[in-house]
Protein backbone atom coordinates (compact mmCIF):
# COMPACT_ATOMS: atom_id res chain seq x y z
CA UNK A 1 0.00 0.00 0.00
CA UNK A 2 1.18 3.50 -0.75
CA UNK A 3 2.26 5.50 2.27
CA UNK A 4 2.22 9.17 2.93
CA UNK A 5 3.59 11.12 5.85
CA UNK A 6 1.68 13.60 7.96
CA UNK A 7 3.55 15.32 10.81
CA UNK A 8 6.33 12.85 10.07
CA UNK A 9 3.99 9.93 10.84
CA UNK A 10 3.34 7.27 8.24
CA UNK A 11 -0.25 7.20 7.05
CA UNK A 12 -1.66 4.61 4.64
CA UNK A 13 -2.78 6.27 1.47
CA UNK A 14 -5.73 5.39 -0.75
CA UNK A 15 -6.25 6.29 -4.40
CA UNK A 16 -7.65 9.69 -3.39
CA UNK A 17 -4.91 10.51 -0.89
CA UNK A 18 -5.01 10.01 2.86
CA UNK A 19 -8.39 9.92 4.61
CA UNK A 20 -9.24 11.92 7.71
CA UNK A 21 -9.76 8.75 9.73
CA UNK A 22 -6.36 7.25 8.93
CA UNK A 23 -4.64 10.53 9.80
CA UNK A 24 -6.46 10.66 13.13
CA UNK A 25 -5.56 7.04 13.81
CA UNK A 26 -1.89 7.73 13.11
CA UNK A 27 -1.88 10.75 15.41
CA UNK A 28 -3.68 8.90 18.17
CA UNK A 29 -1.38 5.93 17.70
CA UNK A 30 1.60 8.17 18.34
CA UNK A 31 0.35 10.41 21.16
CA UNK A 32 -2.24 8.09 22.72
CA UNK A 33 -4.85 10.80 22.13
CA UNK A 34 -5.54 13.64 19.72
CA UNK A 35 -3.72 16.77 20.92
CA UNK A 36 -5.24 20.01 19.65
CA UNK A 37 -1.93 21.35 18.33
CA UNK A 38 -1.24 18.15 16.40
CA UNK A 39 -4.62 18.35 14.69
CA UNK A 40 -4.04 21.99 13.84
CA UNK A 41 -0.65 21.23 12.34
CA UNK A 42 -1.98 18.27 10.39
CA UNK A 43 -4.88 20.35 9.09
CA UNK A 44 -2.46 23.00 7.89
CA UNK A 45 -0.13 20.43 6.35
CA UNK A 46 -2.92 18.67 4.46
CA UNK A 47 -4.85 21.88 3.72
CA UNK A 48 -7.95 20.32 5.23
CA UNK A 49 -10.31 22.48 7.33
CA UNK A 50 -9.80 21.79 11.02
CA UNK A 51 -13.53 21.28 11.52
CA UNK A 52 -13.33 18.12 9.37
CA UNK A 53 -10.90 16.59 11.84
CA UNK A 54 -12.94 17.76 14.80
CA UNK A 55 -16.22 16.43 13.38
CA UNK A 56 -14.78 12.97 12.80
CA UNK A 57 -12.86 12.95 16.09
CA UNK A 58 -16.00 13.74 18.08
CA UNK A 59 -18.16 11.32 16.08
CA UNK A 60 -16.23 8.11 16.75
CA UNK A 61 -15.92 6.87 20.29
CA UNK A 62 -12.49 5.42 19.56
CA UNK A 63 -10.95 8.87 19.22
CA UNK A 64 -9.93 10.71 22.35
CA UNK A 65 -9.34 14.43 22.60
CA UNK A 66 -7.82 14.24 26.08
CA UNK A 67 -5.00 12.06 27.34
CA UNK A 68 -5.97 8.68 28.69
CA UNK A 69 -5.26 7.65 32.28
CA UNK A 70 -2.63 4.97 32.94
CA UNK A 71 -5.39 2.53 33.83
CA UNK A 72 -8.63 2.23 31.97
CA UNK A 73 -11.87 1.48 33.79
CA UNK A 74 -14.83 0.54 31.63
CA UNK A 75 -18.33 -0.13 32.93
CA UNK A 76 -20.92 -1.81 30.82
CA UNK A 77 -24.26 -0.04 30.56
CA UNK A 78 -25.79 -2.50 28.11
CA UNK A 79 -29.29 -3.86 28.66
CA UNK A 80 -28.40 -6.79 30.90
CA UNK A 81 -25.94 -4.76 32.96
CA UNK A 82 -28.39 -1.89 33.19
CA UNK A 83 -31.11 -4.16 34.48
CA UNK A 84 -28.74 -5.51 37.10
CA UNK A 85 -27.82 -2.06 38.36
CA UNK A 86 -24.82 -0.88 36.33
CA UNK A 87 -25.87 2.70 36.96
CA UNK A 88 -25.20 2.36 40.68
CA UNK A 89 -21.90 0.63 39.97
CA UNK A 90 -20.79 3.41 37.65
CA UNK A 91 -21.78 6.01 40.24
CA UNK A 92 -19.85 4.14 42.90
CA UNK A 93 -16.72 3.99 40.74
CA UNK A 94 -17.12 7.63 39.87
CA UNK A 95 -17.30 8.51 43.56
CA UNK A 96 -14.52 6.17 44.71
CA UNK A 97 -12.04 7.38 42.11
CA UNK A 98 -13.34 10.94 41.90
CA UNK A 99 -13.72 10.92 38.16
CA UNK A 100 -16.60 11.67 35.79
CA UNK A 101 -17.69 9.37 33.01
CA UNK A 102 -15.54 9.99 29.97
CA UNK A 103 -12.76 11.77 31.85
CA UNK A 104 -9.53 11.07 33.68
CA UNK A 105 -8.51 11.54 37.31
CA UNK A 106 -6.36 14.56 38.07
CA UNK A 107 -3.30 12.44 38.79
CA UNK A 108 -3.69 10.82 35.37
CA UNK A 109 -4.12 7.36 36.89
CA UNK A 110 -7.66 6.27 35.96
CA UNK A 111 -9.94 6.94 33.02
CA UNK A 112 -13.58 5.97 33.29
CA UNK A 113 -15.83 5.23 30.37
CA UNK A 114 -19.03 3.36 29.58
CA UNK A 115 -19.76 0.95 26.78
CA UNK A 116 -22.96 -0.77 25.72
CA UNK A 117 -22.65 -4.54 26.07
CA UNK A 118 -19.41 -6.39 25.62
CA UNK A 119 -21.13 -9.74 25.10
CA UNK A 120 -20.66 -11.10 28.60
CA UNK A 121 -24.19 -10.46 29.83
CA UNK A 122 -24.23 -13.53 32.08
CA UNK A 123 -21.69 -11.72 34.26
CA UNK A 124 -23.77 -8.54 34.54
CA UNK A 125 -23.13 -6.02 35.91
CA UNK A 126 -19.68 -5.92 34.45
CA UNK A 127 -16.62 -3.76 35.03
CA UNK A 128 -13.44 -4.01 32.98
CA UNK A 129 -10.17 -2.70 34.34
CA UNK A 130 -7.27 -2.69 31.91
CA UNK A 131 -8.84 -5.46 29.89
CA UNK A 132 -9.56 -7.62 32.93
CA UNK A 133 -13.23 -8.50 33.41
CA UNK A 134 -14.89 -8.26 36.80
CA UNK A 135 -18.40 -9.73 36.83
CA UNK A 136 -21.41 -9.50 39.15
CA UNK A 137 -20.14 -6.29 40.62
CA UNK A 138 -21.55 -4.71 43.74
CA UNK A 139 -20.75 -1.39 45.40
CA UNK A 140 -18.69 -3.27 47.99
CA UNK A 141 -16.68 -5.07 45.32
CA UNK A 142 -16.05 -1.77 43.59
CA UNK A 143 -14.65 -0.23 46.76
CA UNK A 144 -12.49 -3.30 47.35
CA UNK A 145 -11.29 -3.33 43.75
CA UNK A 146 -10.01 0.20 43.99
CA UNK A 147 -8.78 0.07 47.58
CA UNK A 148 -5.02 0.33 48.07
CA UNK A 149 -4.74 -3.41 48.31
CA UNK A 150 -6.47 -4.76 45.23
CA UNK A 151 -4.83 -8.17 45.47
CA UNK A 152 -7.99 -10.01 46.47
CA UNK A 153 -8.92 -11.95 43.40
CA UNK A 154 -12.18 -13.39 44.69
CA UNK A 155 -14.14 -10.84 42.71
CA UNK A 156 -12.42 -11.70 39.47
CA UNK A 157 -14.86 -13.85 37.60
CA UNK A 158 -13.56 -15.83 34.66
CA UNK A 159 -10.45 -13.81 34.06
CA UNK A 160 -9.95 -16.02 31.03
CA UNK A 161 -12.08 -13.56 29.15
CA UNK A 162 -9.43 -10.95 29.40
CA UNK A 163 -6.77 -12.92 27.64
CA UNK B 1 -35.64 12.89 -21.54
CA UNK B 2 -37.27 11.12 -18.64
CA UNK B 3 -41.02 10.57 -18.68
CA UNK B 4 -42.92 10.44 -15.42
CA UNK B 5 -46.30 11.19 -13.94
CA UNK B 6 -46.73 13.82 -11.26
CA UNK B 7 -50.17 14.34 -9.71
CA UNK B 8 -51.67 12.79 -12.81
CA UNK B 9 -49.76 15.02 -15.23
CA UNK B 10 -47.52 13.36 -17.82
CA UNK B 11 -44.21 15.14 -17.66
CA UNK B 12 -40.86 14.96 -19.49
CA UNK B 13 -37.80 16.25 -17.71
CA UNK B 14 -34.06 16.44 -18.28
CA UNK B 15 -32.04 13.71 -16.57
CA UNK B 16 -30.50 14.95 -13.34
CA UNK B 17 -33.55 16.85 -12.14
CA UNK B 18 -34.84 15.99 -8.68
CA UNK B 19 -38.53 15.49 -7.93
CA UNK B 20 -38.50 18.80 -6.09
CA UNK B 21 -37.17 20.60 -9.18
CA UNK B 22 -39.94 19.05 -11.24
CA UNK B 23 -42.64 19.83 -8.70
CA UNK B 24 -41.54 23.45 -8.32
CA UNK B 25 -41.32 23.90 -12.07
CA UNK B 26 -44.89 22.71 -12.50
CA UNK B 27 -46.13 24.71 -9.54
CA UNK B 28 -46.82 21.96 -7.01
CA UNK B 29 -46.53 23.38 -3.54
CA UNK B 30 -43.86 21.57 -1.53
CA UNK B 31 -42.47 23.11 1.64
CA UNK B 32 -38.78 22.74 2.51
CA UNK B 33 -36.63 23.59 5.48
CA UNK B 34 -33.20 22.25 4.62
CA UNK B 35 -33.18 23.00 0.90
CA UNK B 36 -31.72 26.00 -0.88
CA UNK B 37 -31.33 26.40 -4.62
CA UNK B 38 -27.77 27.55 -4.26
CA UNK B 39 -26.66 24.62 -2.11
CA UNK B 40 -26.40 20.88 -2.56
CA UNK B 41 -29.50 19.00 -1.39
CA UNK B 42 -29.11 17.29 1.96
CA UNK B 43 -32.38 15.53 2.78
CA UNK B 44 -32.37 16.28 6.48
CA UNK B 45 -35.72 17.90 7.29
CA UNK B 46 -38.05 15.44 5.48
CA UNK B 47 -40.58 18.20 4.96
CA UNK B 48 -40.43 17.94 1.17
CA UNK B 49 -41.67 14.37 1.12
CA UNK B 50 -43.78 13.04 -1.73
CA UNK B 51 -45.37 9.66 -2.36
CA UNK B 52 -43.99 7.50 -5.15
CA UNK B 53 -45.03 4.14 -6.57
CA UNK B 54 -48.42 2.61 -7.19
CA UNK B 55 -51.10 2.95 -4.48
CA UNK B 56 -50.82 0.07 -2.05
CA UNK B 57 -47.07 -0.27 -2.55
CA UNK B 58 -46.20 3.37 -2.35
CA UNK B 59 -43.57 4.96 -0.19
CA UNK B 60 -42.58 8.39 1.00
CA UNK B 61 -39.29 9.88 -0.19
CA UNK B 62 -37.68 13.27 0.21
CA UNK B 63 -38.21 15.00 -3.13
CA UNK B 64 -35.17 17.27 -2.80
CA UNK B 65 -32.80 14.30 -3.00
CA UNK B 66 -34.81 11.91 -5.17
CA UNK B 67 -33.82 11.97 -8.86
CA UNK B 68 -36.53 11.87 -11.50
CA UNK B 69 -36.80 8.34 -12.92
CA UNK B 70 -38.51 6.86 -15.94
CA UNK B 71 -42.18 5.89 -15.40
CA UNK B 72 -42.24 7.11 -11.81
CA UNK B 73 -45.68 7.84 -10.43
CA UNK B 74 -45.32 10.79 -8.05
CA UNK B 75 -48.06 12.27 -5.90
CA UNK B 76 -47.37 15.43 -3.96
CA UNK B 77 -50.57 15.98 -2.01
CA UNK B 78 -52.06 12.70 -0.84
CA UNK B 79 -53.58 12.25 2.58
CA UNK B 80 -50.53 10.30 3.65
CA UNK B 81 -48.16 13.06 2.52
CA UNK B 82 -50.21 15.75 4.23
CA UNK B 83 -50.60 13.85 7.49
CA UNK B 84 -46.93 12.98 7.70
CA UNK B 85 -45.94 16.54 6.84
CA UNK B 86 -48.20 17.92 9.56
CA UNK B 87 -46.64 15.52 12.03
CA UNK B 88 -43.15 16.63 11.04
CA UNK B 89 -44.13 20.29 11.43
CA UNK B 90 -45.60 19.52 14.83
CA UNK B 91 -42.36 17.87 15.91
CA UNK B 92 -40.30 20.81 14.67
CA UNK B 93 -42.62 23.15 16.54
CA UNK B 94 -41.93 21.32 19.74
CA UNK B 95 -38.20 21.42 19.02
CA UNK B 96 -37.95 25.11 18.13
CA UNK B 97 -41.13 27.02 19.01
CA UNK B 98 -39.26 30.32 18.75
CA UNK B 99 -38.65 30.03 14.99
CA UNK B 100 -40.78 32.20 12.73
CA UNK B 101 -40.17 29.94 9.75
CA UNK B 102 -41.57 26.95 11.59
CA UNK B 103 -44.50 28.87 13.08
CA UNK B 104 -45.38 30.10 9.60
CA UNK B 105 -45.29 26.55 8.28
CA UNK B 106 -47.67 25.54 11.04
CA UNK B 107 -50.11 28.30 10.15
CA UNK B 108 -49.85 27.55 6.47
CA UNK B 109 -50.37 23.80 6.79
CA UNK B 110 -53.03 23.98 9.45
CA UNK B 111 -51.14 22.59 12.41
CA UNK B 112 -53.31 23.83 15.24
CA UNK B 113 -52.04 21.82 18.16
CA UNK B 114 -48.76 20.55 19.56
CA UNK B 115 -48.91 17.35 21.54
CA UNK B 116 -45.25 17.30 22.58
CA UNK B 117 -43.59 19.28 25.31
CA UNK B 118 -41.48 22.14 23.94
CA UNK B 119 -37.73 21.64 23.89
CA UNK B 120 -36.75 25.20 23.00
CA UNK B 121 -33.72 24.15 21.01
CA UNK B 122 -31.90 26.70 18.92
CA UNK B 123 -31.13 24.39 16.02
CA UNK B 124 -32.94 21.74 14.00
CA UNK B 125 -29.71 20.36 12.47
CA UNK B 126 -30.82 21.16 8.95
CA UNK B 127 -27.20 21.70 7.93
CA UNK B 128 -27.95 24.79 5.82
CA UNK B 129 -25.36 26.87 7.66
CA UNK B 130 -22.67 24.20 7.21
CA UNK B 131 -23.32 23.93 3.47
CA UNK B 132 -23.55 27.70 3.10
CA UNK B 133 -20.22 28.19 4.82
CA UNK B 134 -18.53 25.51 2.73
CA UNK B 135 -20.15 25.84 -0.67
CA UNK B 136 -20.79 29.56 -1.00
CA UNK B 137 -18.31 31.15 1.39
CA UNK B 138 -15.53 28.62 0.84
CA UNK B 139 -14.67 28.97 4.50
CA UNK B 140 -15.63 25.65 6.09
CA UNK B 141 -15.44 27.14 9.55
CA UNK B 142 -18.37 25.26 11.04
CA UNK B 143 -19.59 21.69 10.94
CA UNK B 144 -21.47 18.98 12.76
CA UNK B 145 -19.87 17.96 16.03
CA UNK B 146 -20.51 14.89 18.21
CA UNK B 147 -23.32 12.50 17.38
CA UNK B 148 -26.73 11.16 18.33
CA UNK B 149 -28.65 13.35 20.74
CA UNK B 150 -25.53 15.42 21.34
CA UNK B 151 -25.08 16.32 17.69
CA UNK B 152 -24.69 20.05 17.23
CA UNK B 153 -23.21 22.74 15.03
CA UNK B 154 -19.94 24.22 16.14
CA UNK B 155 -16.46 25.34 15.17
CA UNK B 156 -13.40 23.15 15.68
CA UNK B 157 -12.72 22.77 19.42
CA UNK B 158 -15.62 25.18 20.00
CA UNK B 159 -13.20 28.08 19.63
CA UNK B 160 -13.29 31.13 17.42
CA UNK B 161 -12.38 29.83 13.99
CA UNK B 162 -9.52 31.20 11.93
CA UNK B 163 -11.41 30.26 8.77
CA UNK B 164 -14.53 32.23 9.68
CA UNK B 165 -14.66 35.59 7.96
CA UNK B 166 -17.66 36.81 9.93
CA UNK B 167 -19.76 37.09 6.79
CA UNK B 168 -22.94 36.19 8.63
CA UNK B 169 -24.17 33.97 5.82
CA UNK B 170 -24.75 31.09 8.22
CA UNK B 171 -27.16 33.19 10.25
CA UNK B 172 -28.77 34.61 7.16
CA UNK B 173 -29.75 31.18 5.93
CA UNK B 174 -30.69 29.61 9.27
CA UNK B 175 -34.43 28.83 9.41
CA UNK B 176 -34.44 29.09 13.18
CA UNK B 177 -32.64 32.39 13.71
CA UNK B 178 -35.61 34.65 13.01
CA UNK B 179 -37.81 34.97 16.07
CA UNK B 180 -41.54 34.68 15.63
CA UNK B 181 -43.70 37.82 15.60
CA UNK B 182 -44.48 37.86 19.31
CA UNK B 183 -40.85 37.46 20.24
CA UNK B 184 -38.77 34.44 21.11
CA UNK B 185 -40.11 33.31 24.45
CA UNK B 186 -43.86 33.27 24.20
CA UNK B 187 -45.70 31.02 26.63
CA UNK B 188 -47.53 28.95 24.06
CA UNK B 189 -45.67 26.56 21.80
CA UNK B 190 -47.91 27.40 18.88
CA UNK B 191 -48.43 30.87 17.43
CA UNK B 192 -51.11 30.56 14.72
CA UNK B 193 -51.81 34.29 15.12
CA UNK B 194 -52.16 34.64 11.35
CA UNK B 195 -54.94 32.08 11.29
CA UNK B 196 -57.18 34.38 13.32
CA UNK B 197 -57.02 37.18 10.77
CA UNK B 198 -59.55 37.11 8.00
CA UNK B 199 -58.14 38.25 4.67
CA UNK B 200 -59.76 41.63 4.04
CA UNK B 201 -59.20 41.64 0.29
CA UNK B 202 -61.98 39.10 -0.20
CA UNK B 203 -64.55 41.53 1.11
CA UNK B 204 -63.35 44.45 -0.98
CA UNK B 205 -62.28 43.00 -4.31
CA UNK B 206 -64.17 40.36 -6.16
CA UNK B 207 -61.68 39.42 -8.83
CA UNK B 208 -58.23 40.42 -7.67
CA UNK B 209 -55.50 38.80 -5.66
CA UNK B 210 -53.03 40.88 -3.75
CA UNK B 211 -50.12 38.38 -3.74
CA UNK B 212 -49.00 39.43 -0.29
CA UNK B 213 -47.22 36.67 1.58
CA UNK B 214 -48.40 35.57 4.08
CA UNK B 215 -51.99 36.25 3.25
CA UNK B 216 -53.30 39.01 5.52
CA UNK B 217 -49.87 40.60 5.61
CA UNK B 218 -51.69 43.93 5.28
CA UNK B 219 -53.59 43.25 8.47
CA UNK B 220 -50.44 42.17 10.23
CA UNK B 221 -48.83 45.48 9.31
CA UNK B 222 -51.77 47.44 10.73
CA UNK B 223 -51.59 45.38 13.89
CA UNK B 224 -47.92 46.07 14.50
CA UNK B 225 -48.34 49.78 13.74
CA UNK B 226 -50.92 50.18 16.47
S1 LIG C 1 -47.95 35.76 13.63
FE1 LIG C 1 -48.05 34.58 11.70
S2 LIG C 1 -46.17 35.23 10.65
FE2 LIG C 1 -45.87 35.73 12.80
S3 LIG C 1 -44.88 33.92 13.69
FE3 LIG C 1 -47.08 33.70 14.02
S4 LIG C 1 -47.72 32.43 12.32
FE4 LIG C 1 -45.74 33.29 11.72
S1 LIG D 1 -19.88 33.79 9.31
FE1 LIG D 1 -18.16 32.35 9.43
S2 LIG D 1 -19.14 30.39 9.91
FE2 LIG D 1 -20.75 31.74 9.13
S3 LIG D 1 -20.85 31.33 6.92
FE3 LIG D 1 -19.48 33.08 7.20
S4 LIG D 1 -17.47 32.13 7.32
FE4 LIG D 1 -18.93 30.49 7.68
S1 LIG E 1 -27.88 26.49 13.07
FE1 LIG E 1 -29.68 26.93 11.77
S2 LIG E 1 -28.96 26.55 9.68
FE2 LIG E 1 -27.48 25.58 11.03
S3 LIG E 1 -28.20 23.46 11.21
FE3 LIG E 1 -29.07 24.59 12.93
S4 LIG E 1 -31.09 25.23 12.21
FE4 LIG E 1 -29.91 24.65 10.39
S1 LIG F 1 -25.08 -5.84 28.85
FE1 LIG F 1 -23.19 -5.75 29.88
S2 LIG F 1 -22.13 -7.35 28.90
FE2 LIG F 1 -24.01 -7.38 27.82
S1 LIG G 1 -36.02 19.90 1.88
FE1 LIG G 1 -35.95 17.84 1.33
S2 LIG G 1 -35.49 16.90 3.23
FE2 LIG G 1 -35.38 19.00 3.74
Amino acid sequence: MKKNTVLGLEVPCGPNGVSVITVLQAIQGYYGYLPEEALEKAARELKVPLIDFYSVATFYKNFRLAPQGRREVVTCTGTACHVRGSEKITEEISRTLGVDIGSTTEDGEYSLKCVNCVGACALAPLVIVDGRYYGQMTSLKVRRLFSDNPTKTEQTVSSGLSE
Amino acid sequence: MINLTMDGLKISVEPGATLLDVARFYGANIPTLCYDEALSPYGACRLCLVEIGEPGKSRLVSSCTYPAREKLNVRTNTVRVMQTRKMIIELYLATCPSSKTIQDLASKYGVTGVRFSPKNEECILCGLCVRMCEEQMQAKAIGFVDRGVNRRISTAFDRKSEQCRLCGACMYICPVCQARCQGPSEESTLCNACLNLSPPCLENNDHTLCYMDPCAACELKKKTNQ
